[in-house]
């Protein structure tokens, strides 16, 4: 029978966890009456131990003997007024009873039978007077998430009543019979078609469910179909494997599609396919540019894309996005982001070992006031969900967080982003293989690694390939494990090393369907038995098998005669690893159950059998919005509001809680400066300890400026990815980058009236894309897209605006000539390079003082820029730049205030020497947002070296730093226009998100 | 002296500190380093005893989930080495009687800690009388913190060392021990190496950010009495080079981080050995 023993922080021992649940109901729901939260663990043990039994795993692995205390079957804490218990329901994923699980199993020396199980749930107790109706807002809004947690709120009375009383375990029960498969009739009409795709979760298109009936019409497939037992239509587990497949998530239909495009009155011209003709393209034209300096290694085809770093080691850099499950369970879903996304770097090659992670959030203000719709949770609610969530997944793994950022904007109510990104470390050679290649060879065994599969993350890949509706899956909610993960990777790494296995790949979305679909093209074909794979408990079917996303998983091929010593050394490492079945050159994917086939399908059709979709799109120009010369007479106010906004204000509080030095390689942190607070532009890493060679890792992103024209907005994200690695840096000829598109959907329907608008937004995006990696000679090495990041539940439509986020990585010759952005000495002179146009549109000063206008940052001269950055790498490697930093959101103004706080120096800059065309007042060269720009800090000693480097380029020097508080500006006619202490700067710049 | 100094570093299972770890001992002047998962020592493929510094690495042994490093102090204490039958721990205490030197970071702190090898009163290295619990702001936290190093102390560690620059970065590192007269023995024999500093008045301090999780008497790092088991919760391994320092781009600093010394304390001590 199950048992329970509870665990808290003993009587008069502070209990930290406690008094932040108690800050958190505070300051997020305004309820005070609450004297004290104490928080107990609850562990449901389901096996019959004796009481010595219990009692010894209370007190040893369970409970600190110095600060902790427990019980056992009875209540932890009998002074309190209200408590409430929130447990995880039947099936989702239970971190810590797996851990105490495995050392209950050590400790006592006795087989506890294969029905053992540890279930956890956590205890609050509440002190005070409180109304019943705020427990039930604390536990839904603070506590619980009831997707994936059970709550129950007990009076004191109440719980005293039954506290000693059998609580049961919440196990999966399903003792239902398994059927193999079942047939699904497609001799049926169009409208009978689309629901068989809607009720079955399937997203796929009338057009694609056209196909599949054919493809089932043909006689040869007939003909192999009874050979092999199987029915004339197709069986559950066929159609899942092609919904799976097909799914927007794994085959990118949008970025394949045809697509007719109207610019204006232009005649249309027809895009073959956006990945092909801009994406694929530009990586194209750019390696042929640079022949022999040629850095990239393997692009585009797979888990993540890899450069050169030296001569021993290659790079592997992936940046993903886990937004729909983030919208819905914000830990969970951010966990499982980046444990997800480390698999891709380590899934590359023959496997990467993981050096660094980058995170960027988009949220909704955490702020905001109005009600927020069904199904959606609170902004501050999902930052903290998704902070912990990453928080979590990273420091667990070992991995450094090196920087990230966040941005802020309403839309992002309905969906937040979460973009996650790891690098890895591959080397060049392995065994005398390349290690940035794999292939999986005929015969090769294919085995599954790692966690076992449950129900979670069904369905997930075609999920993510829909707006978020009432319908959308709680099972589409996973958490992470990163420990289990570790494990796994620490044991491939080892296998790796010894040549276990030829080929290896990620279980992401899609699960085994993906990875061994994927793998089996090496050798055309593979035969997987689903009823040998380890599962979480019973009950599910073979087509769940198949495609659940059940986490930390990774599938290998294993040669024949190694399967043992790879078994052998997996069961060493305590880590699970499964036989599934092996690679062959059939032609055909087959999958049985229990001796029985119960799917088979032609390679052939399964890849290439997805017909494409033909879209339109339509771009008509916004008209021309600008006002006249702007003028604030309050540019000091106007400074100070700008630095705390959240786009701009300091994020130090989420940064401190993510390890950003482990592995002992940190070289430019988040933050810098004389007080370890100032903004760093970018990080720099070295990632082998016995060796000065580095890494830059940056990122550009900004959202706003889709709403007046995406190709403007592309333009400037990836010139500010660029621009942030080579100040710290980075070397701009040994730069790759990332594409990552987070979309509202572009395909019509009933209830998508502007899909042809997103859809010229996206195109233009792309042709940006395509020209600005050209110019600035960034080869695109991955990417990828999120195209439904729209919610809609009755009347309330929320669409993300179009985002990109380009991430870059560039090599850093010698990490001691790294830069950072705080000012450094008095006395230095300041130059500032590139242009400032008077440019306002969707800038954070527009917001700010509601200034509606189309003129929006874009990079004009992008070669010029590229030229810009080659020199001022130059001058960094000649140790000339004693400090650079971006000029981004909020200008001018921001980026010297910023410079100066966190050098804890002052300046003066003389606004009339500032490179510009088109700006006619202090205001406008102050906070206009051009990009290109860089704020140098120079020594006197090497300003003429510095001014002949960019002797034909935007530069000049606009002032100098100096001792004391202030940050002075002299404007037009030569007076002081704005004076402000740093002081006043960073204290407003760190006051907004003082969490 | 002996010929060869030879360094364990222990990984696997959530620690993720060893390979800058190893790092440090090889700069320290070790002339053979081998990183060794907890699974190769269980497995008996690796024998401690062929080592004269153990290092336990910082980390997130089994995720923390029962307590910092509880489930790992569980696995050491009861699971046997599969060659000899022996349980781990064993393996441990006979390292320690044989003299030779024990490095706890971080979660290798808390874990030492945990299975009681710290403070190591009266040669009893079983017994937990200390702990590591939640830091007084509820949160992990990565930051640079000042220490001050003991003189008194016999730790073979921080020879000569007066203060130290570190980050922290943990969740639980709150240093408290539940009677009294611990922290007074802790502090009669001299077995508090380092405190938390309040890098203005260069004294220890209990106040938030420079004391960062809230520890009693300020206490960052302990030894045993023979100073050669020792464990700390802020990283040395994390500044090996000038590199590393938070403000290396505005400050004159020393090309070695002020890490090294730890390392090249016990290399040298393990030398002079006779």
């Amino acid at each position: 029978m199950p048992q329970r023993i509870y665990v808290g922080m003993a009587p008069q021992t502070r209990d930290a966890q406690g008094e932040k649940t108690r800050s958190r109901i505070v300051s997020d729901l305004g309820i005070g009456t609450i004297n004290s939260v104490r928080v107990a663990t609850v562990y449901t043990l389901n096996a019959d131990l004796t009481a010595d039994e219990l009692a010894a795993a209370a007190q040893g692995p369970l409970s600190d003997p110095i600060v902790q205390a427990y019980t056992i079957n009875s209540t932890f804490c009998d002074d309190f007024s209200w408590m409430v218990e929130v447990a995880f329901l039947p099936g989702v994923t239970d971190n810590v009873a797996r851990t105490a699980r495995e050392a209950i199993e050590i400790l006592l020396p006795r087989d506890l039978g294969g029905r053992f199980s540890v279930h956890t749930g956590t205890q609050y107790f509440f002190q005070g007077k409180i109304l019943r109706k705020h427990i039930e807002r604390i536990a839904s809004q603070i506590l619980a998430n009831h997707l994936i947690n059970s709550i129950a709120i007990y009076s004191r009375d109440e719980w005293l009543a039954v506290h000693t009383q059998e609580f049961p375990a919440p196990l999966v029960t399903d003792d239902s019979e398994i059927s193999p498969y079942r047939e699904v009739d497609l001799h049926v009409d169009d409208s009978v078609l689309m629901r068989i795709s809607r009720d079955g979760m399937l997203a796929l298109s009338l057009d694609e469910m056209h196909a599949i009936q054919a493809y089932y019409d043909r006689p040869d497939v007939q003909k192999e179909r009874s050979a092999a037992g199987l029915p004339e239509n197709p069986t559950n587990v066929e159609l899942e494997v092609l919904a799976q497949t097909w799914s927007e998530h794994c085959k990118h239909k949008i970025f394949n599609a045809s697509i007719t495009y109207h610019d204006n009155d232009r005649d249309p011209q027809t895009i073959s396919s956006l990945f092909a003709c801009y994406i694929r393209q530009a990586t194209k034209t750019i390696r042929e540019i640079k022949g022999k300096h040629d850095i990239c290694l393997s692009v585009f085809k797979d888990n993540a894309g890899a450069i050169r770093f030296n001569d021993q080691w290659a790079v592997a850099f992936k940046v993903e996005t886990h937004n729909s499950p983030s919208a819905l369970d914000p830990y969970g879903g951010a966990l499982t982001g980046i444990v997800g996304v480390n698999r891709d770097p380590f899934g590359t090659g023959l496997g990467g070992r993981l050096i660094a992670n980058t995170d960027v959030f988009c949220f909704a203000s955490p702020f905001y006031e109005k009600p927020v719709p069904p199904r959606i949770l609170h902004p501050k609610r999902v930052l903290e969900g998704v902070r912990e969530g990453v928080e979590h997944g990273g420091n667990k793994s070992g991995i450094p967080t090196v920087n990230g950022t966040i941005v802020f904007d309403d839309r992002f109510l309905g969906k937040p982003l979460v973009y996650c990104g790891t690098l890895g470390l591959i080397p060049m050679e392995i065994n005398g293989r390349k290690g940035y290649e794999k292939k999986a060879e005929q015969g090769d065994h294919i085995l599954m690694v790692g966690g076992r599969i449950g129900k979670d993350g069904i369905h997930g890949a075609t999920f993510s390939s829909e707006p978020l509706h009432e319908g959308s899956p709680a099972t589409a909610v996973q958490i992470g494990d990163p420990i289990t993960q570790k494990r796994m990777t620490d044991f491939l790494l080892r296998a790796r090393d010894r040549g276990l296995y030829n080929s290896i790949t990620d279980n992401g979305a899609g699960g085994l369907s993906s990875s061994v679909g994927e793998m089996a093209q090496d050798t055309g074909g593979a035969v997987v038995h689903l009823d040998r794979a380890p599962l979480k408990y019973h009950g599910l079917e073979p087509w769940e098998i198949f495609v659940s996303e059940a986490q930390e998983r990774m599938t290998v091929a294993v040669p024949p005669e190694k399967v043992q010593t790879f078994l052998d050394l997996a069961r060493e490492w305590s880590v699970e690893a499964t036989d599934l079945g092996e690679f062959n050159d059939s032609g055909s994917l087959t999958l049985t159950y229990e001796g029985a086939t119960v799917a088979r399908l032609s390679m052939e059709f399964l890849h290439d059998g997805l017909p494409q979709m033909h879209l339109t799109a339509k771009w008509v120009t916004p008209v021309e919005r600008r006002q006249g010369a702007l003028q604030s007479d309050s540019l000091k106010e106007d400074l100070l509001a700008l630095l705390r906004r959240l786009n701009i204000c300091s994020k130090e509080y989420v940064v401190r809680q993510y390890d950003h030095e482990v592995q002992g390689g940190s070289v430019v942190k988040p933050l810098c400066g004389a007080r370890n607070d100032g903004p760093s532009d970018a990080a720099v890493i070295r990632p082998l300890l016995d060796s000065f060679e580095g890494l830059a890792v940056a990122n550009g992103i900004a959202p706003r400026y889709s709403d007046i024209d995406t190709y403007a907005m592309t333009t400037s994200v990836v010139d500010e990815a660029v621009r942030n690695a080579v100040c710290a840096g980075g070397d701009p000829g040994h730069i790759a980058g990332l594409d990552n598109f987070c979309w509202c959907d572009p395909v019509p329907g009933d209830d998508n009236p502007d899909a042809e608008r997103k859809l010229a937004q996206l195109v233009r995006a792309n042709q940006a894309l395509h020209d600005m990696c050209i110019h600035y000679g960034v080869p695109l090495v991955s990417g990828k897209d999120s195209m439904k990041n729209d919610y809609h539940i009755g009347d309330t439509r929320i669409s993300i605006p179009p985002t990109v986020l380009f991430s870059v990585v560039a090599k850093v010759p010698d990490v001691r000539k790294a830069v950072t952005m705080d000012c450094k000495s008095a006395g230095n002179y300041l130059y500032l390079l590139g242009t400032t146009y008077r440019e306002f549109g969707a800038t954070e000063y527009a917001a700010l003082k509601g200034i509606d206008e189309t003129t929006v940052p874009f990079v004009h001269k992008p070669a010029i820029a590229a030229k810009t950055y080659a020199m001022i790498h130059k001058a960094i490697l000649s140790g000339f730049a004693r400090a650079c930093h971006d000029v981004s959101d909020g200008g001018l103004g921001v980026a010297l205030a910023e410079m100066c706080f966190a050098g804890e120096l002052g300046a003066e800059v003389d606004l009339a020497g500032v490179p510009q065309e088109g700006c006619t007042t202090e205001t406008e060269l102050l906070f206009s947002e051009s990009p290109c720009r860089i704020l140098v800090e120079v020594s006197p000693e090497h300003a003429l070296n510095v001014e002949s480097l960019f002797a034909y380029l935007p530069c000049a020097r606009i002032g100098q730093v100096t001792r004391g508080d202030s940050i002075t500006f002299r404007g037009l006619e030569g007076a002081t226009v704005l004076s402000v202490s740093r002081v006043d700067a960073k204290g407003a710049w760190k006051s907004t998100l003082n969490f | 002296m002996p010929d060869k100094l030879s360094a364990i570093v222990l990984a696997g299972n959530g620690a993720n500190c060893e390979r800058e770890t190893a790092h440090g001992c090889r700069i320290g002047g070790f002339h053979q380093v081998d990183i060794v998962t907890v699974w190769e020592l269980v497995d008996g493929e690796v024998d401690l005893g062929g080592y004269d510094l153990l290092c336990l690495a910082g980390g997130f042994l089994d995720g923390d989930d029962l307590g910092s490093a509880k489930a790992q102090a569980n696995r050491l204490r009861y699971s046997r080495i599969r060659t000899s039958n022996e349980p781990v721990i064993d393996a441990f205490l006979r390292f320690i009687a044989d003299g030779k030197l024990v490095l706890g970071i971080c979660n290798g702190f808390q874990l030492m800690v945990k299975l009681g090898l710290l403070p190591g009163f009266d040669g009893e290295y079983t017994t937990q009388v200390v702990t590591l619990t939640h830091n007084d702001s509820g949160r992990f936290e990565d930051r640079w913190v000042w220490l001050r190093a003991n003189r008194q102390t016999p730790c073979v560690f921080t020879r000569g060392m007066d203060t130290a620059y570190f980050p922290v970065r943990h969740g639980e590192g709150k240093f408290v021990a539940k009677e009294k007269d611990v922290l007074t023995r802790l502090k009669g024999n001299n077995q508090v190496v380092f405190h938390y500093m309040d890098p203005s008045s260069g004294s220890p301090t209990i106040s938030y950010p420079d004391n960062p999780n809230g520890s009693q008497h300020a206490i960052a790092g302990i030894c045993d009495p023979s100073g050669r088991v020792f464990g700390m919760m802020p990283h040395p391994e994390a500044y090996l080079h000038r590199t590393n320092h938070p403000r290396w781009t505005r400050e004159e600093l020393p090309e070695e981080g002020m890490g090294v010394r730890l390392f090249i304390n016990a290399f040298e001590y393990l030398n002079s050995r006779t």
